[in-house]
């Protein structure tokens, strides 16, 4: 590894006294010890924090088919499963989430934050998307966190937590999830709302984008209120939050402009050259 | 929907308070990292051993653990110790410079068990890592030190054997 790379670097240099003094090295003197003892702990860490990436590629892609799945809902018939479908879908990442709850106890959220961030972000733009199919408005990171609250219920945990037992303490987990992870996410939201407005439209559905535009607005207007004093991502989102913002305004311009010009099965396709070629590109 | 969305609104106000308690943990690790070596260093000149992670946690008045933002993190601790090592190297070459011939060997010792117990760590390629790969350069500067005065029998005393003992 490194070490024989290293040595090669000093090969112009006088050998002798130098081996001489690593052979005294006493491998068990106080400072190897803590030595020894720090590698045992980065080694932990740096374990951990691994699992927990996994832990949160597992929550991206869950979360992502689940924004596909909604994508599908319409006031149709089907609707309605598709909505539970969604449910079960999130109640899945939840349990991931439960699972980084577990490995970050008595952890420093901070120093792996950056390992899960990602995951929870798209799993905020997942939660946020199916609550705005269900309630028109944005779900508050409060109440995202309400569903972050985990207890001991599966079989394997109850054998702690029985009612008899001497340790009361119920075993619960919970995850915050971060004020800028949450901003984060519901900025990648305002991306689907926008691909909501455009193929609503493909639908019939003259309501949605008016409905969409002043909702998304009202986003941008929160997230100006922050500004540029959030972290350089924040700012970056912005821009994309902006251009989403444009391309359902001008999609409501078209359609006032212009929607009663044109037979409602048509609409599709005014809509269908730019915006749908810049879909595709933005697609995964 | 706009009644809502005046709750969204709301809602980022609070937002925005509190994306600024995040940033104070890395604004604080440059510093910590220059105490500790400070307190490394001042712990050598006095016992010419390494000041372990509690020493410091106390000299510096902060939790050792887990407090958040003020725990003293292994890797500041770490860091701070590699700062130390440079300093080392200064020090023994300036030892020289003023005739004392017999603290360059001392911190030879010193160095090469310090980099004894960092060849133990499996690191990451982070900003430790990078500071870490300064360390052979500290080694290579102690020794030629040693060898100066080496050839020129300067260092009338036997290098101190079974040097890991600190």
């Amino acid at each position: 590894g490194s070490g024989g790379f290293r040595k090669r670097k000093h090969d112009n240099f006088p050998h002798g006294p130098r081996r001489e003094e690593k052979e005294n090295v006493n491998p068990s003197s106080a400072l190897m010890t803590s030595f020894k003892s720090f590698q045992l702990e980065l080694d932990t860490r740096h374990d951990k924090y691994e699992r927990l990436v996994k832990l949160s590629r597992d929550i991206t892609i869950e979360s992502k088919r689940t924004i596909f799945l909604l994508h599908r809902f319409t006031s149709a018939p089907n609707g309605e499963e598709i909505l539970d479908e969604s449910e079960v879908k999130l109640d899945a990442v939840r349990r991931k989430i439960k699972q980084v709850a577990q490995e970050l106890i008595g952890e420093d959220m901070y120093q792996f934050h950056r390992a899960i961030s990602p995951g929870l972000q798209e799993y905020v733009e997942a939660v946020s998307f199916q609550y705005f199919i269900k309630t028109r408005s944005l779900i508050s990171v409060e109440e995202i966190n309400k569903q972050l609250i985990f207890t001991a219920e599966d079989r394997e945990e109850t054998t702690v937590t029985t009612s008899n037992s001497h340790d009361k303490q119920p075993h619960t987990w919970s995850l915050k999830v971060t004020p800028v992870d949450y901003l984060l996410g519901v900025a990648d939201l305002t991306g689907e709302l926008m691909r909501l407005c455009i193929s609503s439209v493909g639908n019939g559905d003259i309501d949605t984008p008016f409905e969409l535009s002043q909702f998304l607005r009202q986003i941008y207007d929160g997230f100006t209120f922050i500004g540029n004093t959030g972290p350089y991502e924040v700012s970056k989102k912005l821009y994309t939050l902006k251009q989403s913002l444009a391309k359902v305004e001008n999609a409501c311009y078209t359609l006032k402009v212009r929607g009663s010009e044109i037979p409602k099965h048509m609409l599709a396709d005014v809509f269908s050259t730019k915006t749908e070629l810049i879909d595709q590109e933005e697609g995964l | 929907v706009p009644k809502k969305c005046q709750k969204a609104r709301e809602h980022f106000g609070t937002v925005r308070t509190q994306l600024e308690s995040l940033k104070f943990h890395e604004h604080w690790r440059f510093v910590l990292q220059r105490l500790v070596f400070l307190a490394a260093f001042v712990v050598y000149l006095e016992s010419e051993t390494l000041v372990t992670r509690e020493a410091v946690a106390e000299i510096l008045g902060i939790e050792a653990d887990r407090e958040r933002g003020f725990h003293l993190d292994i890797e500041d601790y770490l860091s701070g110790v590699l700062t130390l090592a440079s300093e080392l190297a200064r020090l023994a070459v300036n030892s020289v410079t003023a005739g004392d011939y017999s603290r360059p060997l001392r911190i030879s010792t010193f160095i090469n068990e310090l980099d004894s117990g960092f060849r133990l760590l499996n690191l990451k390629n982070d900003s430790l890592r990078k500071r870490y790969d300064g360390l052979k350069y500290d080694v290579k500067k102690i020794e030629e030190v040693v060898y100066d005065l080496s050839i020129r029998g300067l260092n009338k005393e036997a290098t101190v054997g079974a040097g890991g003992e600190k």
